[in-house]
């Protein structure tokens, strides 16, 4: 659930029905800004933020969504309504660093012996309305998501919970009773957009939650202004405000940012992080292991339903080429598995690297000499076509053709699912666990790559059914293995996170996106 | 056109303006869904899961037949109301009003500085015709007519708004109101006249020079009439007519909101408004923008039409 939507792509939202695109010259943009940035940059380290102090507005811009923005944090879906959401309100866990669940509303939680009920015990704290949360209102919130008249987006992963058998044991304990035993259930708590409102709460025109800042007023695409929350479990933020502003335009937020409008400006490209890197006047924060970089090969059809084929996918691409090019070197190799540096990831299982001659050998063992194959991309996140134009001359020096087909972004991912035999596909952070139930088993409703295997589907049930962490791990590393041998996921990279902040603001957590800390402002002054 | 008053002119003209907004409303409605997606593909976004994208659709009320849903929004039409953000809930008119308030002002400014500068550079150009001025008028004006609006755009706000921090680089925070801080809309306007400017100073110009050349003002000046005053009287109405239309053009594309000046200044306006709704294939909010643009666009040319033919009666107003 956790992958949020570019809206980065949405210049951005980047759908550009309009022949003159905001995407078009967005390049041109960042290039003309960092060409007239050229004499600053090199300069020496400003004033840095100093140690954490109290007070100041801070103003940061995001890309919006103009009519697709609303304060409901269930229906949370672009980066800038994560971040507010996660300002307004609180889930009962959220992921760490590693993206494991860390506990959040919940103080603690505790499985039965078959890990089929759940015991939450919810934290001392309050809604701004000064109403404490209640065991009550977590149920309730929960509810409301898994409501069947609605659509919200963290439903398919609170679907393990059986609503009418679970229960409020007293005011700040609840009983979840799962459909199976689970132990992954504080993912499910961490959910995106599974966050807790008070009970009966319909209308967000004015949210009341219980996160560490608080609403003053909201004008949908432009600005939503927010006040510290003094009463906030965890502790005040530092700052007095923070003013979420909408800026669909990359290079626009960055010129926001030089020109001392904003002091934080969210999701840059690789190119303008590049150009900035040593300025005096912004500072790049990059949060690791954030975005995954593939190319999905479908199992179920030629030419992919080959094993060699897809051995031999996996041993012609260069991955630090298609790092060093369209991610500008922002980011890491990947090893065709997806969570690096997550928890359970197999971190043991050795890098592949290029290798063309046995590459070829087993295009021809395949039978595949000349193949030609179309490879389905889009603008639907940055670098797509970039890095499939840069694949596709890797796979013609061992022979294979591959045709780069630019479709529409904003159906892409729809259109992709189930098309085609070979596409671009990104994804942000979630637990490896997640990523395996949403695509990677029979059953999974977002199974890109058509990877169908009862032994695989055996183990993860038996992985979340298993209590003990240790075996529970070796379960992880069994499957990995065998993705990483036979899967149609050619994971070549893991993009970072990039944001900009002005020199004085401290504070600013390079955690993976999506992850707690990511996007996150109570933590963060200004020097 | 002979025995039209212009009141009987006007009213015809307006009927047909009626008619062409509906042909533009069935049009666009037909093309939005023709597009790859609709407004539940595009909100699942790179979490396609299908159950979930039907039932989107049906909180959404997309799985209802595409006749009945336009059916429904031409009934709403006649009541004046253009329904609610498919995505937000929020009322389409919410959204144009949102949007309105930023392009009209930055059209409106942008038309008042427009109309006396071009006209007296065209004036002088044509008085002056074939002078060092009207040549240089003249290279000016073609070089900068050359330059795209975003190419323009991006330069000045890196100069001047990033490397000399004269001006604001982008119009992020300020607000409703852009007249709260009015230094963000310097670097807008100029972009939004340099070519307006140049094109119709040439026209003014081309006018200009063919009145000063026709018979009735040499017949003005037979009759002793000062020079002054036949320019100003005489020749330049017909050379102000004759640059009416582009004018008009010029107004029509300021209020669709101007896309590009929009997304590197961080103006919301309705240009913005309309990329983001068409991203989202929210067909309402779509739709009431269309039906604006259709009905400004027809409104603009009537009152253009009808000011050439106060200017200048010969000139041909049916089209």
């Amino acid at each position: 659930m956790f992958p949020l939507r570019s809206a980065r792509v949405a210049a951005r939202p980047s759908r550009d029905p309009v022949p003159l695109s905001r995407r078009g010259f967005l390049g041109l943009a960042a290039a003309a800004s960092a060409f007239a940035l050229a004499g600053c940059a090199g300069g020496s380290q400003g004033a840095g933020p100093g140690q954490p102090r109290s007070g100041g507005r801070l103003r940061a811009a995001f890309a919006g969504g103009g009519a697709k923005e609303v304060l409901d944090p269930h229906m949370a879906n672009l980066f800038v309504e994560a971040s507010r959401a996660k300002a307004m309100f609180d889930k009962l866990a959220d992921l760490g660093n590693d993206v494991a669940p860390v506990p959040r509303l919940a103080e603690r939680w505790e499985p039965n012996g078959d890990l089929t009920r759940w015991r939450i015990t919810v934290r001392q704290a309050a809604f701004h309305d000064g109403r404490p949360v209640r065991a009550a209102d977590v149920l309730a919130s929960y509810a409301r998501i898994l409501d069947p008249k609605r659509a919200f987006r963290a439903k398919s992963s609170l679907a393990v919970i059986d609503l009418a058998k679970s229960r409020v044991v007293d005011d700040r304990t609840v009983e979840f009773a799962l459909h199976r035993p689970f132990v992954e259930f504080p993912n499910v708590l961490a959910a995106f957009g599974a966050y807790i409102v008070p009970e009966g709460a319909e209308d967000f025109a004015k949210p009341v939650g219980s996160g560490p800042f608080t609403f003053v007023s909201f004008e949908p695409g432009r600005s939503l202004l927010l006040r510290r929350n003094p009463n906030y479990w965890e502790g005040a933020p530092h700052l007095d405000e923070l003013e979420f502003l909408i800026s669909n335009d990359e290079s626009a937020r960055v010129n926001a940012l030089l020109g001392g409008q904003v002091e934080y400006a969210h999701d840059l490209t690789p190119t303008t992080a590049r150009s900035y890197e040593h300025s005096d006047r912004l500072t790049i924060v990059r949060s690791p292991n954030s975005g995954m970089q593939a190319f999905t090969m479908k199992l179920d059809r030629p030419p992919f339903d080959n094993r060699d084929l897809r051995e031999a996918m996996f041993l012609l691409a260069d991955r630090q080429q298609l790092v060093e090019t369209t991610l500008s070197g922002a980011g890491q190799v990947g090893n065709d598995l997806f969570g690096k540096g997550y928890q359970y990831y197999a971190d043991q299982i050795p890098q592949r690297n290029r290798d063309l001659d046995r590459a070829r050998a087993l295009v021809r063992k395949a039978g595949a000499e000349g193949l030609r194959v179309k490879l389905d991309t889009s603008g639907a996140a940055a670098g797509f076509i970039e890095s499939a134009s840069v694949f596709a001359d890797q796979a013609r020096q061992i022979g294979l053709q591959i045709d780069v087909a630019v479709g529409n972004k904003d159906s892409f991912w729809a259109d992709t699912l189930n098309n085609g035999s070979l596409s671009s596909y990104r994804s942000g952070a979630m637990p490896i666990e997640t990523h395996i139930s949403q695509r990677l088993l029979s059953t999974s409703t977002t199974n890109v790559t058509k990877w169908a295997r009862p032994e695989f589907d055996a183990l993860y049930d038996k992985a979340v059914s298993t209590k003990d962490e240790a075996a529970r791990r070796q379960v992880y590393l069994d499957m990995q293995r065998m993705q990483h041998a036979e899967g149609g996921f050619l994971i070549w990279g893991f993009a970072d996170w990039l944001v900009a902040v002005a020199p004085r603001v401290g504070g600013v957590a390079k955690a993976p996106a999506n992850t707690l800390d990511w996007a996150r402002f109570d933590k963060v002054w200004l020097g | 056109m002979a025995g039209l008053s212009p009141g009987r002119y006007a009213l015809r003209r307006l009927l047909v303006g009626v008619l062409q907004v509906f042909a533009v409303a069935t049009a666009v409605f037909l093309l939005t869904e023709a597009l790859p997606g609709d407004a539940a593909v595009a909100l699942a976004g790179d979490n396609p899961d299908p159950a979930r994208i039907e039932q989107i659709r049906r909180v959404m009320r997309l799985d209802q037949p595409l006749a009945e849903r336009f059916a429904d929004w031409l009934g709403g039409l006649f009541r004046f109301d253009l329904g609610v953000s498919l995505v937000s809930q929020r009322p389409v008119t919410a959204f144009l009003t949102d949007g309105l308030a930023p392009t009209m002002l930055l059209a409106a400014l942008t038309l008042l500085v427009l109309v006396p500068v071009a006209v007296l550079l065209g004036v002088v150009a044509a008085v002056r015709e074939g002078s060092p001025l009207d040549r240089a008028v003249t290279t000016v004006s073609v070089g900068l007519h050359a330059i795209p609006e975003f190419a323009l755009a991006i330069v000045l706000v890196a100069v001047f708004g990033v490397q000399l921090r004269w001006l604001p680089p982008t119009a992020v925070g300020v607000g409703d109101n852009l007249l709260r801080q009015p230094a963000v809309l310097v670097l807008p306007l100029v972009v939004l006249l340099a070519r307006p400017i140049c094109s119709i100073s040439r026209l003014v110009r081309a006018g200009m020079i063919e009145a000063l050349h026709a018979d009735y003002v040499r017949h003005a000046r037979r009759l002793g009439l000062s020079p002054g005053r036949v320019r100003l009287r005489h020749a330049l109405p017909n050379a102000v007519a004759a640059a009416v239309p582009q004018l008009a053009h010029t107004t029509d594309w300021l209020l669709g909101g101007v896309i590009v000046v929009e997304a590197v200044f961080v103006i919301p306006g309705l240009g913005t408004t309309l990329v983001d709704a068409v991203a989202a294939r929210d067909l309402p909010v779509v739709q009431g923008l269309v039906v604006f643009f259709a009905v400004t666009t027809v409104l603009v040319n009537l009152v253009a039409d009808i000011v050439s033919f106060r200017l200048s009666p010969r000139t041909e107003v049916v089209r």
